[in-house]
């Protein structure tokens, strides 16, 4: 399609909201102000008006597949003939799905810890350093990036050539350099997901940097000024104060890295789709709602392993805005 | 005082290590996307700063080019043709010796003919009969090359492999996935804020539930949805308006969740001021809350932007692979695996999807950093 016509139809497909907007309340000023009495609809049909486009959004894309996918967790290939537990049978005997859960526990072991871990190091360092914030920016671009590019670019950091050649890898040209034998990283099995995971966490760590970087400002400096004067050592100001002071940050980010861990499909895709002894859940589901012509019933199972995952967070966040609302 | 100013400078070498260890992998494919592919090939990216010995073969011209000279013939002309630069220091002319010479001496060929070769790829071949070859003979030659760089991989990659055209589709499918959701999630949010209505407090608890529902789980009954659409219709199942809506979708939780604390800490007198003027709940969306919501737009524009720019699974399984719906990351994919060692391909393809994200990390970092910022204080 060339420039324009895409052009058009972006336009026209943001303008169809707009208009939606506009035109339904407009008549219902138009309807309100030609009737002499205040029609005691006015404020509902207002109400339905707002919240419809999002509510619809909601129901068909967030609501409906939730329940569509755990009952078709139930259900045959084809989503046809109700089939009860076999797939979950399945789930518990291939050996794929049994690979990916213990990845996917070593992702959300390795992942949340390391990515926090610098990212408060990194918070702390940089906030006592005049080029500081040319240094969090640095580490928070990767942010930016897409996981597949990043992908792209790691791939190249692992690049592998034989011993005799020369390597256009950085990691090997190091090993090499350092007197080691080249290696193809990606192929060793159980070493790979840490290479596989150090992408993600050289993405995430910025997202630790910039939020402990903001927390930490609003840490009162009489406090950190009183310790100093009593003779506390930075490191013990570091465990004493700081890290009790951003507990809540902490476990924000945790949760925030932990979600997305759970989720993690691009990086696993692009690099090895799971070869290696580097399946994930979310990888495997991928595969199986196209391999074969696709098994719904299969797929299902799988994404509802992912949904078991988020439970936790997802009632500790309800419970906690509950508690808000009370206040 | 002396052991403060250690730890400082201990602080700022970890610190060194640290952004040199995250910078290397991006910088180093960024230098990549602008070398030489041949060259790209055979030398890690760090030595194309300094100065590289490398081992070529060239070809002589072949009889055409003779003159004939007192009793001898000759073929005058330079190696290199039109890429200069190189600065050769030995050549030989056989593949079993091709360093055998210094720049400057007389080779002898198998045919008893006598080639002189110079530094800047002159060379000087000459022979008592004539030379009857329409080829000529290969040159083996040692030279240093200067850092040399180059943007041919770029217009390889933007129009021959497609990606120009996939940077398109991926700006259709990011604007209005971005935009459409802002419209209707703003509405959305206002309602949740300031109107009251029955079930309002659940549906504020279902938005903070749907925040963490892993997307997986939509997958399956929107692709059955969109294909059973697309049958009854006679329209294609994947299509843009399609992944608008998809994304909308993914997103309307976030965003909504993102604007309503934002509209939750407007000051409450503002409202009911509006009321009592007779203002509808319309007018004061429009002429208070939206323009008091820009800062907050923004942020939340650029977070779902780079979002559905950087997305790859969506894209995958809501358009086709077709040159005209492809998007980048799903492009790049494609590349990965089917232009694996052509690295010269797939770092500047991966820098060029990389481009509107960067620019608009370095410009409008503050926003982004905001948005992300607010996200994850509750989220």
């Amino acid at each position: 399609m060339s420039i324009f016509s895409l052009a058009l139809t972006v336009l026209i497909g943001v303008l169809v909201f707009v208009a939606f907007f506009h035109f339904s309340n407009f008549l219902l000023d138009y309807f309100r102000l030609k009737t002499p009495k205040k029609i005691a609809w006015e404020n509902s049909i207002r109400v339905v008006i707002f919240i419809g486009p999002a509510f619809i959004v909601l129901f068909v894309f967030i609501i409906y597949p939730v329940f569509e996918t755990i009952r078709l967790s139930f259900y045959d290939k084809l989503g046809d003939n109700f089939v009860g537990l076999y797939n979950y049978a399945w789930a518990i005997k291939d050996p794929d799905f049994k690979r990916s859960i213990i990845n996917n526990l070593g992702w959300l072991i390795v992942v949340p810890t390391l990515s926090t871990f610098f990212g408060l190091i990194i918070a702390n360092l940089a906030d006592r350093i005049w080029w500081g914030s040319i240094a969090k920016s640095i580490i928070f671009m990767p942010m930016a990036i897409s996981f597949v590019g990043a992908g792209v670019i790691w791939k190249f950091m692992y690049d592998y050539r034989g011993p005799g050649d020369q390597q256009i890898g950085l990691l090997n040209a190091i090993a090499v350099a350092l007197g080691f034998e080249p290696q193809a990283w990606l192929t060793i099995p159980i070493w790979n997901n840490f290479f596989l995971m150090a992408i993600m966490i050289w993405i995430q760590t910025g997202l630790a940097l910039v939020i402990f970087s903001a927390a930490l400002r609003t840490i009162p400096k009489e406090t950190l000024d009183a310790a100093r004067i009593d003779g506390a050592s930075e490191l013990k100001i570091f465990w004493k104060i700081i890290i009790p002071y951003l507990e809540q940050t902490i476990l924000v980010i945790w949760t925030i890295i932990t979600l997305l861990v759970l989720k993690v499909f691009d990086i696993i895709y692009a690099m090895t789709n799971g070869q290696w002894q580097t399946e994930v859940l979310a990888n495997l589901m991928y595969d199986w709602m196209f391999r074969g012509g696709g098994d719904t019933g299969r797929g299902s199972v799988l994404a509802f392993c992912i949904l078991i995952g988020v439970i936790p967070i997802l009632a500790w966040n309800l419970y906690r805005h509950k508690q808000d609302q009370k206040v | 005082m002396k052991t403060i100013r250690l730890s400082s400078l201990f602080s700022q070498l970890l610190l060194l290590i640290f952004v040199i260890a995250w910078i290397a992998p991006t910088f180093g494919l960024f230098i990549s996307s602008l070398r030489d592919k041949d060259v790209l090939a055979i030398s890690g990216w760090w030595t194309s700063f300094t100065t590289t010995e490398v081992n070529e073969i060239y070809r002589t011209e072949g009889k055409d080019a003779q003159v004939k000279e007192g009793d001898y013939y000759f073929i005058k002309s330079n190696l290199f043709g039109e890429e200069k630069g190189k600065e050769i220091f030995r050549f030989g002319v056989t593949s079993k010796n091709i360093d055998e010479y210094q720049v400057g001496e007389s080779a002898l060929f198998k045919d008893g003919t006598e080639i002189t070769v110079l530094e800047n790829g002159d060379y000087i071949w000459k022979s008592q009969k004539e030379f009857k070859k329409k080829k000529g003979k290969r040159v083996f030659i040692s030279a240093k090359s200067p850092p040399s760089f180059t943007l041919d991989n770029y217009k390889e990659v933007l129009f021959k492999e497609g990606l120009g055209q996939a940077f398109l589709n991926t700006f259709a499918v990011a604007l209005p996935s971005t935009l459409i959701p802002l419209i209707i999630c703003s509405f959305f949010a206002y309602a949740l804020t300031w109107m009251k209505f029955y079930g309002r407090d659940i549906l504020l608890a279902t938005i903070i539930a749907s925040l963490v529902v892993p997307l997986q789980m939509s997958l399956i009954p929107i692709l059955t949805i969109y294909n059973d659409f697309g049958a009854l219709f006679g329209v294609a199942a994947k299509s843009y308006p399609g992944i608008w809506m998809a994304h909308t979708g993914f997103g309307l939780a976030s965003t909504t969740f993102l604007l309503w604390n934002f509209l939750k800490s407007l000051p409450q007198e503002m409202m009911e001021a509006a009321k009592v003027d007779g203002a509808t709940h319309y007018d004061t969306f429009i002429k208070i809350v939206v323009p008091l919501s820009i800062p907050a737009f923004a942020s939340i524009f650029i977070l779902q932007f780079l979002w559905v720019w950087n997305d790859l699974l969506v894209g995958l399984v809501f358009l086709d692979k077709h040159p005209s719906e492809i998007i980048l990351t799903a492009k790049l994919k494609e590349l990965l695996g089917s232009r694996g060692e052509n690295w010269e391909i797939l770092t500047t393809g991966a820098f060029v999807s990389m481009t509107v994200p960067l620019f608009i990390f370095f410009s409008l970092q503050r926003y982004f950093i905001r948005g992300l910022v607010a996200g994850s204080i509750k989220g």
